[in-house]
């Protein structure tokens, strides 16, 4: 005949709020049933009932709170009565100190803080983070108080999707007289943790993949002209490169895909990352559902998200949520490069300038053609090279038959 | 080795050095015809006689006055407070006179006292009787503190206390006293200033001096037996000097510290090493550092619940599990 006190769900949880009774007075309950979602400091979560019974009695109604360890709510068992129940609440529900000690004993881990949230970590997990060049912002803490300590750090150096830790640390840089010493900002923080875990966590392959852009220019200069003409905005390469990637991604959804640890998730929709370079570091702002985009609404959209990028006016679901990322350095004449992984996505690719350089033709002649670059960034985990080179293969065939994006 | 009393092991010191220098001598209130308060000085009067072993009227500040006095003439007397917590009648005596002359006088008195005697509560003789004054002494710059926590440390300590060239405040435990155990008949010493593991583990660090070190110890076994916790004691030995090379080798070992202190915790001992170890060891810690010492109030009298004021195994489990 349990009464039902309020669960502590989170390790700083001092009260709840219940914020839905799933169950009703007179309710049949059964082992395992949803009593109650209830709202923590944290997080709402639902409650499941241990026992079997009647919902006999309800203490606290919906959207009040109560202190964790009060009681909200009686279950009675069959041949049961409220009296008999009434004499073991006597015994206090309030914890006790050797119940608190228990409690603290499980290690129930604290989820990662937060970005901007302050880290709490042991002093000594500071300084075993720092050597091994790990980053504290993605570690739960098991410490009292969530607080992160040396075994948290040492389990995410040795856990399955961690790296192995680096066998030394890296020299830490001294400056001189006239040097300068610029603080990081938190956006160059969160790009150096970030790319970090992905470089040292994330198995890169790289493929790289030449195209000829002679039609693509050719397309790209008529439409401009006429777009001139109507008083429209120009089109850019990338524009053109973003509706091709879209549609190869759409043949080829294997690369529109994240690594889950026991399951790779494949994503439904083509939500395409675009790095944008702002000031002090970049962002990559969404396109998204880019397969249902056509040419002229993926111009507009790209142009506005990079302005506002820019202007640092981003709203969070709009640079959150990419599947695949392109970069595109060619307008810095930068002819082929690589790029680190955007985690959790699977491909980023970097595209280079279009060069005009000596090619062979289908003839057997040297002629000069328009070529572009571009490189791919696969996580093995969740693509292989063959099929990353299909899908490369794929773009290429849209970029150099341009007609074909008309379908 | 001999199975003995604490309070054997400190007779047999004082009666070895006694008869290795000619300059050793005991003086204070019953030690001689009475055989000393607590029996530590029994047997040395009748057997070196009323030169060696000098009863003394009832006031510290005479009898520690005219020890300081005696020692800076060359001899080495060997002062007997009844109580520690009588030691504020002669705190100037102490303070002024034994901590300072050295310095005042450039280096051309020494003053070679010993001042010894219980310094601990738990024994229902209320708050006037129940000081535990190692900090007010360790505070001084000039003045040594030792406070061992069993008979063989004890031995040691107080030979090599009576060698020394500097004034060295001796605390002791009526609660050690009738502790048993092995200790060489044979001469040995115990520099000052050197810890000693009572204990090795891996988990947690507990640092005491004196019979805290006995309440850690108990803790230790208790976390072992039925926490899967393995702490290491640290028994300090002599608060000042401070063996700092041992404490942070402990601290870069287990990185989590329980210090157990029978001294008050504010301005305590504990709050000094505490402090030691922000400053040299803060990047070893994976947990606050924390402390059990005495309650922080006048020793209570109530035998009752005088217990609970001091540090008990409870007390230090408790700690330890909220950092482990």
């Amino acid at each position: 005949m349990p009464l039902i006190n309020m669960p502590k769900l989170s390790d700083t949880m001092t009260e709840g709020t219940i914020a839905r009774w799933k169950k009703k007075k007179g309710d049949v309950i059964e082992s395992g049933d949803v009593l109650a979602e209830i709202e923590t400091d944290k997080a709402t979560m639902e409650m499941e009932a241990f026992d079997d019974g009647i919902l006999t009695e309800i203490f606290v109604p919906e959207g009040e709170s109560a202190a964790v360890g009060t009681r909200i709510a009686l279950i009675l068992g069959e041949g049961e009565s409220a009296e008999t129940t009434e004499i073991s609440q006597a015994s206090p529900s309030s914890p006790t100190l050797p119940a608190a000690t228990a409690a603290q004993k499980q290690k129930t881990p604290a989820p990662p803080p937060a970005a901007g949230e302050r880290v709490k970590a042991s002093p000594l997990a500071k300084k075993l983070a720092a050597e091994r060049g790990v980053s504290l912002s993605g570690i739960s803490g098991t410490g009292p108080g969530g607080r992160i300590v040396a075994r948290d750090v040492h389990a995410s150096a040795t856990g399955p999707a961690a790296a192995p830790s680096p066998a030394a640390p890296l020299p830490v840089p001294k400056p001189g007289a006239g040097d300068q010493r610029l603080p990081v900002s938190n956006m160059r923080k969160v790009i150096a943790e970030r790319l970090l875990a992905s470089k040292t966590q994330i198995p890169h392959f790289y493929l790289s993949i030449e195209v000829d852009a002679a039609a693509l220019s050719r397309v790209r200069k008529e439409l401009n002209v006429a777009n001139e003409s109507a008083g429209l905005p120009k089109l850019t390469v990338n524009d053109f490169i973003l509706l091709a990637v879209s549609r190869a991604v759409e043949s080829h959804p294997a690369v529109n895909a994240s690594w889950a640890g026991d399951a790779i998730i494949q994503y439904a929709g083509v939500h395409i990352a675009v790095a944008v370079s702002v000031e002090d570091g970049l962002l990559t702002p969404v396109l998204r559902d880019a397969q249902n985009l056509n040419l002229r609404e993926i111009s507009a959209r790209v142009k506005d998200l990079a302005a506002r990028a820019r202007d640092k006016k981003l709203k969070p679901e709009e640079f959150q949520g990419g599947t695949i990322t392109v970069s595109n350095l060619g307008a810095f004449g930068v002819g082929q490069f690589y790029a680190i992984l955007n985690p959790p996505q699977a491909v980023i690719l970097a595209i280079g300038a279009i060069v005009k350089k000596p090619v062979v033709n289908a003839a057997g002649e040297v002629v000069v053609g328009e070529r572009m670059s571009i490189g791919l960034s696969g996580d093995h985990r969740v693509v292989d090279g063959a099929v990353a080179a299909q899908f490369l293969a794929a773009l290429r065939r849209l970029l150099e038959n341009p007609a074909l994006l008309l379908f | 080795m001999a199975l003995i009393e604490y309070r054997e092991a400190l007779n047999q010191a004082l009666s070895e050095e006694i008869e290795r220098d000619p300059n050793v001598v005991l003086i204070g209130e019953e030690v001689a015809q009475y055989n000393g308060a607590y029996k530590v000085t029994r047997g040395l009067w009748k057997k070196y006689g009323d030169r060696r072993v000098v009863d003394t009227p009832i006031s510290e500040a005479a009898f520690v006055g005219m020890g300081i006095g005696a020692s800076m003439m060359g001899l080495r007397p060997v002062i007997e407070l009844m109580f520690w917590s009588f030691a504020t009648v002669a705190y100037d005596q102490i303070v002024n006179n034994a901590g300072q002359i050295r310095f005042m006088s450039g280096g051309l008195i020494n003053c070679p006292i010993v001042i010894r005697g219980p310094a601990n509560g738990g024994t229902n003789v209320g708050a006037t009787h129940s000081h535990t004054p190692e900090n007010w002494m360790a505070a001084i710059p000039g003045l040594k503190v030792v406070s061992p926590s069993n008979g063989y440390d004890a031995k040691g300590l107080l030979k090599t206390a009576i060698r020394d060239n500097d004034p060295v405040m001796f605390m002791e435990n009526t609660l050690l006293y009738g502790e048993k155990c092995e200790v060489p008949q044979e001469e040995y010493l115990i520099p000052l200033g050197k810890a000693d593991f009572k204990r090795r583990g891996k988990d947690v660090s507990l640092i005491a001096h004196g019979r805290s070190v006995l309440i850690a110890r108990k803790a230790a076994e208790l976390l072992a037996a039925e926490h899967d916790i393995d702490a290491e004691v640290l028994d300090l030995r002599s608060i000042r000097p401070l063996d700092e090379e041992a404490i942070l080798e402990t601290v870069s070992k287990t990185h989590r510290v329980v210090l157990v202190d029978e001294s008050k915790p504010f301005c305590g001992v504990s709050a000094q090493i505490s402090t030691l170890i922000m400053e040299k060891a803060f990047d070893e810690l994976d947990a606050p550092v924390r402390r059990v010492c005495s309650l922080d109030a006048p020793a209570i009298y109530s035998p009752g619940v005088e217990h609970l004021q001091l540090p008990t195994p409870d007390r230090v489990i408790q700690k330890v599990r909220e950092i482990c």
